[in-house]
């Protein structure tokens, strides 16, 4: 039993080394992997948000960590293509600048996350879960259907977005910038979760009556949590095509919902760390098991079953000592 | 457009919110009774289906292939809830998802180990092959319309096992006071394994019943298992009433949907941008419906709680 602070020390240092080692080995692939794990456990910060400290167990993240991709990869294909995305009444035109991308899917994702916030927290319980991938899933089918942008098959992005005195395509320089992007999201959500906001919005999670009645409305509160929650994916969505350097309607799927969720569940909800430790775990188990049977899902489905039954609170609850709330 | 044509698409919706019904009924008692959401109840409707294919091409004959579904899916139902889901009754619901997600990994993979990544084929016994004439020259698939009579049928059955049995009785004092039934001496448990199994045999039957018209393969539960719970959301969480109207409510305008909107474009937008546009927005025609029903009533159609 450790503090969970030194834990949260030990997990940075552990992923820092990961690119490091990338490099010295000389094996590229290691630093991939490194940056898949860090843009994950962004948007697996995103729903820890709503999902640890508010509550809300929300099943269709996908649609903004999707909407987030397809803000990058429309733009770039746009400026790449020299073609405006629109041309009247004024032009408007793609671009491959990271510094106007990355905020734009963060506006986009988490304007999607106002409107479907507003009519899904309506509902709580199983209803919010269901409405919320719901949800998803209309996007998801609009993707698919929608042929401007490859629908079914995905829009290629040939090269990644240009980040002013960085070579992007260079791994280890997008790593860093992920790395950091991922730091500032995680310290923007420790300074949420310990103000007056976040406090409200715990509170929300154990007693809504109560919060009510102290002049505060729980709705307000959770569906601003919920916009912010939808642009920190949506901006893990953009860097996830930048990435792969591809975007296509399985980003959107359900199933990413569910592995966003896994993440987050597999780490410790309402931690803050959780969805770092549960995307790197995750990651470890796919290459680990991967590598040895082809029909690995069987056996993270097997794993996540005894995690659920038998390991409350996630990794970070089994080994921290403190429980942070609820 | 002729209104046989119409017709047609309509009996089409009808059979398929019929065999939504099938998928959603089960989930909605599960959920009524036991307060569990089950995301692998579309797993259930995959082992039916692989079990009628299976069944159905060693023995030559379409009905074991049934009977198969629905004893492989009742077995693998009460497998499941006596090894796992048991233990998640008295979880949240984030905990529930997590496990019932967990397990669709692994049956999805166990299939696909068990029958290989390739499609199986199920096919419609020659007695169903071929249309039949019905009023106003509408020619339709005999196979379509079994499988809405028999729809129907169960949904009758459904009914009356609910409201005339005293298996009924007990699954309606389950649903409204647990504790209550459980002191009255009434074996919660097995109750809870009955109720699991009867809904994973309707879910495994829907499957078979499909697999006939479309092709049997790892992964075809999902997308049905989401329009199951888009049903139960319309149809109010609990309702068995609530989910055949929703289940018929989404097959119609699902179908209608797809066969309407692009036609209706048409009338001012030119034929390629119609199309595109009528077949986006068809597709998302019943979250549209969904997202409607819940800003005028929040809990379903007949739902009365939200919890």
């Amino acid at each position: 039993m450790i503090k969970e602070n030194y834990f949260n020390i030990i997990c940075i240092i552990l992923l820092l080394s990961v690119p490091f080692l990338g490099l010295i080995l000389d094996e590229p692939y290691y630093i991939t992997l490194a940056t898949k794990v860090v843009i994950l456990a962004i948007a697996g910060a995103g729903l820890n948000l709503v999902l640890g400290y508010g509550g809300f167990v929300s099943f269709g993240h996908a649609a903004f960590f999707g909407i987030g991709g397809y803000v990058s990869g429309i733009l770039a294909s746009h400026a790449l293509n020299y073609y405006p995305i629109i041309e009247w009444p004024f032009i408007i035109e793609g671009t491959t600048q990271m510094l106007i991308i990355l905020p734009l899917a963060m506006l986009i994702s988490g304007g999607f996350a106002f409107l479907i916030g507003m009519l899904c927290l309506r509902t709580s319980g199983v209803y919010f879960i269901m409405i919320t991938l719901a949800f998803a899933q209309m996007v998801y089918y609009f993707a698919i259907s929608w042929p401007a942008y490859g629908g079914e098959d995905g829009l290629s992005v040939y090269l990644r977005n240009n980040f002013p005195g960085l070579n992007t395509m260079d791994g280890f320089s997008f790593f860093s910038i992920c790395f950091v992007l991922l730091i500032f999201v995680l310290f923007i959500i420790s300074r949420i979760v310990n103000s007056n906001f976040g406090l409200a919005l715990q509170s929300a999670k154990q007693n809504p009556e109560r919060v009510a009645a102290v002049g505060i409305e729980p709705i307000k509160v959770q569906l601003i949590a919920f916009v912010i929650s939808g642009a920190i994916t949506g901006l893990a969505g953009a860097l996830y095509t930048d990435l792969n350097r591809f975007v296509s309607p399985s980003v959107l799927s359900w199933h990413t919902s569910g592995e966003i969720m896994v993440f987050v569940i597999l780490g410790g909800t309402a931690r803050l760390f959780g969805p770092l430790v549960g995307a790197a775990l995750f990651i470890i188990l796919e290459q680990f098991l991967g590598g040895i049977t082809e029909n690995w899902q069987f056996w993270l489905g097997f794993i996540l079953i005894i995690v659920v039954l038998f390991a409350k609170g996630g990794i970070i609850g089994m080994i921290a000592k403190e429980r942070r709330n609820g | 457009m002729s209104i046989s044509l119409f017709l047609e698409q309509v009996l089409n919706g009808l059979q398929f919110g019929v065999m939504l019904f099938l998928m959603s009924a089960g989930l909605t008692l599960v959920f009524g009774v036991m307060g569990l959401i089950n995301l692998a109840h579309g797993s259930l409707y995959m082992i039916g289906a692989f079990a009628a294919a299976a069944i159905a091409s060693w023995t030559g004959s379409f009905w074991l292939g049934l009977v198969a579904s629905l004893m492989a899916a009742a077995i693998a139902g009460v497998i499941v809830e006596i090894v796992i889901i048991r233990r998640l009754y008295k979880r949240d619901h984030l905990d529930q998802v997590l496990a019932t997600f967990a397990l669709i990994l692994l049956f999805s993979e166990a299939m696909r180990w068990i029958f290989g990544a390739f499609p199986l084929f199920l096919d419609v016994p020659e007695i169903l092959s071929g249309t039949l004439s019905l009023p106003l020259g509408i020619e339709y698939s005999k196979y379509r319309m079994m499988i809405i009579v028999v729809g129907i049928l169960i949904a009758v059955g459904l009914f009356s096992l609910i409201s005339k049995t005293r298996l009924g009785v007990r699954i309606r004092a389950g649903e409204s006071d647990r504790e209550m039934i459980a002191a009255l001496g009434v074996d919660i448990s097995k109750l809870y394994t009955l109720v699991f199994a009867l809904g994973a045999a309707l879910a495994g039957l829907a499957g078979a019943m499909v697999g006939a018209i479309q092709s049997v393969e790892v992964g075809m539960g999902e997308p049905v298992l989401i329009l199951a719970f888009v049903v139960i959301v319309i149809g109010g969480i609990g309702s068995i009433k609530g989910a055949l109207v929703g289940a018929i409510l989404v097959g119609l305008t699902d179908t209608l949907g797809r066969f309407l909107l692009p036609s209706f474009f048409k009338i001012f937008l030119n034929p390629s941008s119609a199309t595109d546009i009528g077949s986006a927005l068809s597709s998302m025609m019943i979250y549209i419906l969904m997202a409607a029903v819940l800003i005028w009533k929040p809990s379903g159609l007949f739902g009365n709680n939200a919890k």
